[in-house]
């Protein structure tokens, strides 16, 4: 933290919560001091300057005052607010899945400028992209990547060996994939294809401009979609509520039969 | 650190600190005041309005606000216009618009809004209760009626999807300037959203 009383830096809002009569405590990501907490004073009142500029998603250059607990939003000036994400319900719960994750994975006040330029990224793609499930797959992996908990596509987890692109194993326990032969050493591991290892690594290895064009199956879609869900839910020991709120999109999209929620799917 | 305090008060204080926007502090200030007893009735009268209020309320069976008896006031008055339905997600924006004297119509509390962040989904909601009525009723229009947050957005976005089959008319509040606000320190969605639902003045 800085040691002046009052700091600037850009941020996003991951999350924010009602505080006291008509405040608004705000959890941010900023670009120079990574995870923070911030108390909006007056943020719930229509009249209040900031109320526009403290909403979920936007990206804002914040003055914030140094409290003794919590810092407290002095200025806030709006950067962009990606307003299709507040158009379109599938976009708001991709770009909750996004914030989620990242409040979930970065710990407290710690600075990380890749991980806060992945997260602006990931809220303008959703925002633009009808491919949902290749950018939700392709931010799910960079993340994992940049929080050290990136998962080992290139080498058997078991034995060391080079992966060849064929149907093999995943373990979310051993933190990767698992050549044939060497399956045993995890009780739960998951079989998985040789395409699904192609695209992940294909994911992994690149940056969105080269993989965005990329049309899959949906039968592959889920299969990715499967297995780092289940490699997520392990490493947060938890299960991801945006993620859940999407799956019960989907089902009430097919029980009503209505058009499919995800385009591309 | 040996907790000095007899039981009885910090229970009342580990309570209060329970409510939305009441800290440790104010938790203690507040027992402490019902404690010494300066407004005699005042501790009494807090206990039987606190009973009364579980007691005496209940959902209205047809708009889901809280009432004393079903149907509630609203849905009781004749003189209200059936035709128009008003969605709000908590009693309290019913209060609010009842306070501007601006809408004669009928209400719907969905009790919450939709929250992909929360995990609040449909059924946490009153919504199969609306399309239901909504189904059912002869309804010109419905007026969605939440706040202008993301969850708000979300749940009339969702609303729209759900109705879309009905014959009722579907509309949103206008997004607008704040009374006694300033263009100039206006942001730029509410600006927008200002500038698209402008209205002709001739
Ligand atoms: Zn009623």
């Amino acid at each position: 933290m800085p040691r002046e009383r009052t700091f600037r830096t850009e941020a996003i809002v991951l999350r924010r919560s009602d505080f006291g009569e008509a405040d608004r405590l705000l959890t941010l990501y900023s670009r120079e001091y990574g995870k923070i907490r911030a108390i909006a004073k007056g943020a719930r009142k229509p009249q209040s300057r900031k109320t526009g500029h403290v909403e979920l998603f936007m990206r804002a250059n914040y003055l914030l005052a140094q409290g003794r607990n919590l810092h407290i939003v002095t200025q806030a000036e709006l950067v962009e607010p990606y307003a299709p994400l507040r158009e379109d319900l599938v976009r708001a719960t991709y770009a909750a899945y996004v914030t989620e994750l990242l409040d979930k994975f970065a710990p407290d006040e710690e600075v990380n400028r890749t991980l806060y330029q992945l997260l602006t990224d990931a809220l303008a793609r959703f925002a633009l992209t009808d491919n949902f499930l290749l950018a939700a797959r392709h931010y799910e992996l960079h993340l994992l990547t940049l929080v050290g908990f990136q998962p080992q596509l290139f080498r058997c987890v078991v034995s060391g060996a080079t992966i060849v692109e064929e149907d093999q194993f995943f373990s979310v326990e051993l933190g990767g994939l698992i050549a044939p032969g060497h399956e045993r050493a995890d009780r739960n591991v998951r079989p998985i294809s040789a395409a699904a290892v192609k695209v992940l690594r294909y994911l992994q290895t690149r940056q969105w401009g080269a993989v965005e064009s990329l049309q899959l199956r949906t039968a592959l879609h889920r299969e990715l979609e499967n297995h780092l869900h289940a490699y997520l839910a392990f490493h947060l020991e938890r299960q991801v509520k945006s993620a859940e709120f999407l799956q019960r999109l989907r089902n009430e999209a097919q029980l009503r039969d209505s058009s499919p929620i995800e385009p591309n799917s | 650190m040996a907790n000095i305090l007899p039981q009885p008060v910090q229970q009342l204080i580990n309570n209060f600190a329970r409510l939305p926007g009441v800290g440790p502090k104010t938790a203690s200030r507040l027992t402490f005041y019902l404690l010494r007893g300066t407004d005699k009735s005042l501790a009494a009268d807090l206990a039987a309005a606190l009973l009364e209020l579980g007691e005496k309320t209940r959902y209205c069976s047809r708009c889901f606000n809280i009432t004393e008896n079903d149907p509630c006031e609203v849905c009781a008055d004749e003189s209200r216009d059936e035709t128009v339905l008003c969605v709000v997600e908590e009693p309290l924006d019913v209060v609010a618009i009842e306070r501007s004297r601006a809408y004669t119509g009928l209400y719907h509390v969905l009790h919450g809004a939709l929250s992909p962040i929360e995990g609040i989904g449909p059924d946490d909601l009153r919504i199969e209760e609306l399309v239901q009525r909504i189904d059912d009723g002869a309804f010109n229009e419905v007026i969605l009626a939440t706040n202008a947050t993301l969850e708000g957005d979300s749940t009339a976005l969702y609303l729209q999807r759900r109705l879309a089959g009905s014959n009722a008319r579907l509309t949103r509040l206008a997004r607008g300037l704040s009374v006694g606000g300033d263009i100039e320190y206006t942001d730029e969605i509410t600006l927008s959203r200002a500038l698209n639902g402008r209205q002709e003045m001739h």
